[in-house]
């Protein structure tokens, strides 16, 4: 296992891989690439934070993001409730669009997570195998982990918050703090090389 | 200068590296799937040149219509107003936020165009052969991998706005057809970023070292 060859992903050269410590990252000696890494946190700590994601994944959908006021009257803004806003108003191509890079692939990739990470868990304490489930479960998360885009809808908002400041009075609400969270537990946990979970599962 | 002897890579070893797990398989006899994660091997990604031109002459054409249409439309006591994506850029503008309008200038408008723009001189640049500037040309597709999704920007803020300005008699907004038309392009162009296959940058290195 210690000396095991690979084969760059982006420009296809051969190198001799080695075990790295915590927090370090092998890159491609001919063309930069990333090509493999050793996250910081172990499967357990890294399950701590995806539960943690879940959860405020929860909060940031269940409460309104930002509450306007114009003359009196109060209206507030979730984010399924804008989803479905523009499905009713016939505009089906952005509301499947906005749903699935907002809430069906954040979310898919935070259940997708708990379940391998798992795995990786139970293997390293009790010497598990791998289900069989395991190998396409991986395969579909590498697939669609690009599609979700939790970050840019994070910037969005407060682009929304500014343009809306200007012709009303706008409060933020709880689901603004909660994507604001979200984002930052995101960006660590997509930090996570998935290609590690083949290491850390190896029987 | 004497030639450098070609890099060892997978391709000229006779294997192939699997894209999902990085696992080496013998290219003969054909393997089919990987061993390890059972995913579908390709020497190289099936016909990327075509496809990615493919993705990418249909974003280009929808492009012009997720700028042409508007992408948010205001109803307010007295007047509707039809936005397009410059008339928001230009409205950030005039209001005073410029570091807004330069903001979603660069992201709904700047970045698509300089992504088409990339992606159609990479496709050219290996379909000729090219084997000059290969890693700059490599930075080059990360940075384009990596800025797209950033464009769903305007989408967002449209869909978020239709969702809570909704005053009946004093001021509704709706998404406008330009929004979709402008998602559609933002996610044909991340198809078109996929289905490039950056080692065919590479593939040609033994005429390379000869310079
Ligand atoms: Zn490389
Ligand atoms: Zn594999």
């Amino acid at each position: 296992m210690s000396e095991e060859l690979g084969a760059c992903s982006e420009c296809d050269a051969l190198y001799r891989k080695r075990r790295l410590n915590r927090g370090e990252v092998a890159r491609c000696p001919r063309c930069g690439a990333k090509l493999y890494a050793r996250a910081r946190l172990d499967p357990g700590q890294m399950l701590g934070l995806v539960t943690g994601a879940l959860l405020t994944f929860i909060i940031a959908n269940a409460y309104p993001i930002v509450i306007m006021q114009v003359q009196g009257v109060s209206n507030s803004a979730t984010l399924s409730g804008s989803i479905l806003t523009l499905w009713s108003e016939e505009r089906r191509l952005m509301a499947v669009l906005v749903f699935a890079t907002t809430q069906l692939f954040p979310l898919l990739d935070l259940v997708a997570m708990t379940a391998l990470l798992s795995v990786a868990v139970r293997a390293r304490r009790k010497g598990r195998r791998r289900p069989a489930w395991f190998a396409p479960l991986l395969r579909f998360l590498q697939s669609m982990r690009p599609w979700g885009m939790t970050e840019v809808f994070m910037l969005g908002v407060l682009v929304a918050l500014v343009k809306l400041s200007n012709m009303a009075h706008v409060l933020p609400g709880v689901a603004l703090w909660a994507f604001g969270a979200l984002t930052i537990l995101l960006a660590s946990i997509l930090a996570f090389d998935l290609r590690s979970l083949w290491d850390e599962t190896e029987p | 200068m004497s030639p450098r002897p070609p890099v060892a890579t997978a391709n000229r070893a006779g294997l192939i590296g699997c894209e999902h797990c990085g696992a080496l398989s013998p290219l003969h006899p054909d393997p089919i799937v990987c061993p390890r994660c059972g995913a579908t091997l390709h020497r190289r990604k099936p016909d990327s040149l075509n496809r990615t031109f493919a993705l990418l002459v249909a974003a280009m054409i929808l492009y012009l219509p997720a700028n042409l249409l508007p992408v948010m439309v205001t109803t307010s006591l007295f007047r509707k107003t039809h936005d397009t994506i410059i008339s928001g850029v230009v409205y950030f503008w005039n209001t005073g936020s410029m570091g807004l309008a330069v903001l979603i200038f660069s992201f709904s408008i700047l970045i698509p165009m300089l992504k088409m723009g990339a992606l159609g001189f990479l496709v050219i640049s290996v379909r000729h052969g090219s084997a000059r500037t290969r890693r700059q040309r490599m930075v080059l597709f990360r940075i384009v991998e990596f800025v797209g999704r950033w464009s769903m920007l305007d989408v967002f803020v449209v869909a978020l706005m239709a969702g809570l300005v909704r005053f009946h008699s004093l001021a509704m907004v709706e998404a406008g057809p330009g929004a979709a038309a402008f998602g559609a392009v933002v996610v044909l162009t991340m198809l078109a970023s996929f289905s490039f296959d950056s080692r065919l940058i590479w593939d040609n290195d033994e005429k390379c070292d000869e310079r």
